[in-house]
């Protein structure tokens, strides 16, 4: 009885995982197979073992002169770091929320500033678009209506702001929901060490200062790596979105480039070229900052 | 010297309050000009700039867009993968998560670990691009369904959560004869309904804010997001294209509406699941980031 039971278990058991497991290679790793793309002259249409094997030519032509990829990668490494340094903002609003006594009014701040985190990017350039445009955008209208201003700025077509405009985008989709992590963990120090400091005679400030930015240090620390490990991975719906002529010298990364090159010019070899640079590089980032918070933490990432 | 410390307390709690007021609204007012724009009357706003309130009332934005044939599939077509997906990612990593679950699976840690490293694998734009053509998926409806149907980040919360309900359930059920699928239908299922909800309402709201795949893939199934990303990018000669469509609905309305007004409806309509959803749903969200956090 037990034996049987068990044997169409066991079949019942695959069919519950296989179909599954199938899907899993199917989606996300068959599609490796695509970076030999990257080593042979492909053609769209025509099947690749019957491209003509080219090895590394378009690496070479990649890191060649006259290509984007130096300013792709400083676009990339640039916004990247701007949203590490960024990163406390989220911390300290966290500290700012959980300093609000109402419990409703804290909730609801939490639910407000959370919210941008849920639209798609496109809502949030139609959102940026509508208050920064440079023809009836409504800060533009406010400022040369409070005489601020004498001519509109375009904003969203300024080379030199990008950096900046784009972490700034960034900030005010993802501050609050990020804050909620630090919220949780802030929930979680010991209360006594607040009594303490209490009766040390520390007041709201130093309680702040000793007992919760050092209780919330290794939350810090973890996404800090990760946010390192992801130091490339610069969100392409939002590079996409954002993209125009104007700005274009300054908003280019990686992810944009690779798309430029594969789909919107169709040399999908060059385009799959600068996209195995990439994902080969964040792999050697990532198992970096493992490395480091394993020997931090003693737990790992990945 | 108490009474100071205190009074630079409360002066504190006041600053930060108004604060933090003002960073909600930086997040919420955006929104809500948005949709005061949205029913004001469009030749009266053009006119006009508004701040707090619309410029008279009206839903003719409304009645227009969703008279389209087009803007009402697309929201069909949003409503539909929002809840495709969302049904078949819940199912189907549910289910493979119980099953990893059991120890008489062999290779049960291998496909796990596979699994888990999809977080972490990507092989980027082209390849995935041409491997979904080769598939068959361009233009096709299950280019939005089958790709999620197993998401690591559910995989882990699932299975941490049936990992932790009791046993001895289970085993009674196993007793009276019934087999692990029907223990998983019948039993663990109906007992998960907390993990589950914050599985489904994280992959609705992904479902219904996804675009890439549409953009690049299906143009002829085109959501909401794709309709609204079209309009920004070449709104004259959408708005052209609407208005010619419109003459065969409603001739009157067409010379009232603008491209700006038509913008912040469809802006309007692509957000509002969002913001209906979010607030009431925002414990389920919360407690999914918190598991994952200390899974993670």
């Amino acid at each position: 009885m037990t034996t049987t039971r068990t044997r169409t278990d066991g079949w019942l058991l695959w069919l519950m995982t296989l179909p599954f497991f199938l899907l899993v290679i199917l989606f996300n790793y068959v599609p490796l197979a695509g970076w030999s793309m990257a080593f042979v002259r492909y053609i769209p249409g025509l099947s690749i073992f019957k491209s003509e094997y080219v090895g590394f030519d378009y690496f070479q032509q990649l890191f060649g002169t006259g290509g984007e990829l130096p300013k792709a990668i400083t676009n990339t490494l640039a916004l990247g770091f701007l949203g590490i340094l960024a990163s406390p903002l989220s911390m300290i609003l966290a500290i700012l929320i959980t300093e609000v006594g109402q419990r409703r009014l804290r909730k609801f701040i939490q639910v407000a500033l959370s919210l941008p985190n849920f639209i798609s990017f496109i809502i949030v350039y139609a959102i940026f678009f509508t208050f920064f445009s440079v023809d009836g955008g409504l800060v533009n209208a406010l400022l040369l209506k409070l005489h601020l201003i004498s001519e509109p700025t375009n904003l969203l077509g300024n080379e030199s702001a990008t950096w900046l405009f784009q972490t700034f985008v960034v900030v005010w989709k993802t501050i609050g929901w990020s804050a909620i992590i630090y919220i949780g963990a802030i929930t979680s120090i010991d209360l006594e060490l607040y009594d303490a400091a209490s009766v040390d005679g520390a007041g709201r400030f130093k309680k702040a200062l000793h007992v919760t930015i050092p209780g919330l240090m290794p939350t810090f620390t973890v996404l800090l790596l990760l946010s390192v490990g992801n130091l490339l991975g610069s969100n392409f719906e939002q590079i996409f979105v954002f993209h125009n002529a104007l700005n274009h010298d300054r908003i280019v990364t990686l992810d944009y480039y690779s798309y430029q090159a594969g789909l919107v010019n169709f040399d999908f070899s060059l385009g799959t070229a600068i996209g195995v640079f990439k994902s080969v590089t964040s792999l050697v980032i990532l198992f970096a900052a493992n490395g480091v918070i394993k020997r931090i933490s003693g737990n790992s990432i990945i | 010297m108490v009474s100071r410390q205190a009074l630079s307390s409360r002066l504190f709690g006041t600053f930060n309050i108004l604060l933090l007021l003002l960073l909600v609204v930086l997040c919420i007012y955006p929104f809500y000009y948005i949709f005061i724009y949205s029913v004001s009357v469009p030749d009266q706003v053009s006119h006009r700039q508004i701040y707090l309130w619309p410029s008279g009332f009206t839903l003719i934005n409304y009645r227009q867009i969703f008279g389209l044939d087009e803007l009402a599939r697309a929201a069909f077509i949003s409503a539909a993968r929002t809840i495709a997906g969302t049904a078949v990612t819940v199912f189907c990593t549910s289910m493979y998560a119980y099953a990893l679950t059991k120890p008489q699976l062999r290779f049960r840690k291998t496909m796990y670990r596979i699994t888990l490293a999809t977080m972490y694998v990507s092989a980027g734009i082209i390849p995935w691009y041409i491997t979904m053509k080769a598939y068959g998926l361009k233009d096709n409806f299950l280019l939005y369904v089958l790709p999620t149907a197993i998401i690591a980040f559910y995989l882990v919360l699932i299975k941490t959560y049936f990992e932790q309900l009791p046993a001895a359930m289970e085993e009674s059920a196993m007793i009276d004869g019934a087999n692990v699928m029907t223990i998983f239908l019948r039993i663990v299922l109906p007992l998960s309904l907390p993990v589950l909800a914050v599985a489904a309402i994280f992959s609705a709201v992904n479902q219904w804010n996804t675009w890439t795949d549409n953009f690049f893939l299906a143009p002829n199934l085109p959501t909401m997001q794709l309709v609204l990303l079209n309009f920004l990018t070449d709104q004259t000669s959408n708005l052209m294209a609407l208005k010619t469509n419109m003459a065969t609905v409603s001739s009157s309305d067409i010379q009232q509406v603008t491209p700006t007004s038509i913008r912040m409806t469809i802006t309007m309509i692509a957000t509002l699941p969002i913001v209906f959803v979010y607030p009431f749903f925002q414990r389920y969200f919360i407690s999914g980031i918190m598991i994952g956090a200390v899974k993670g």
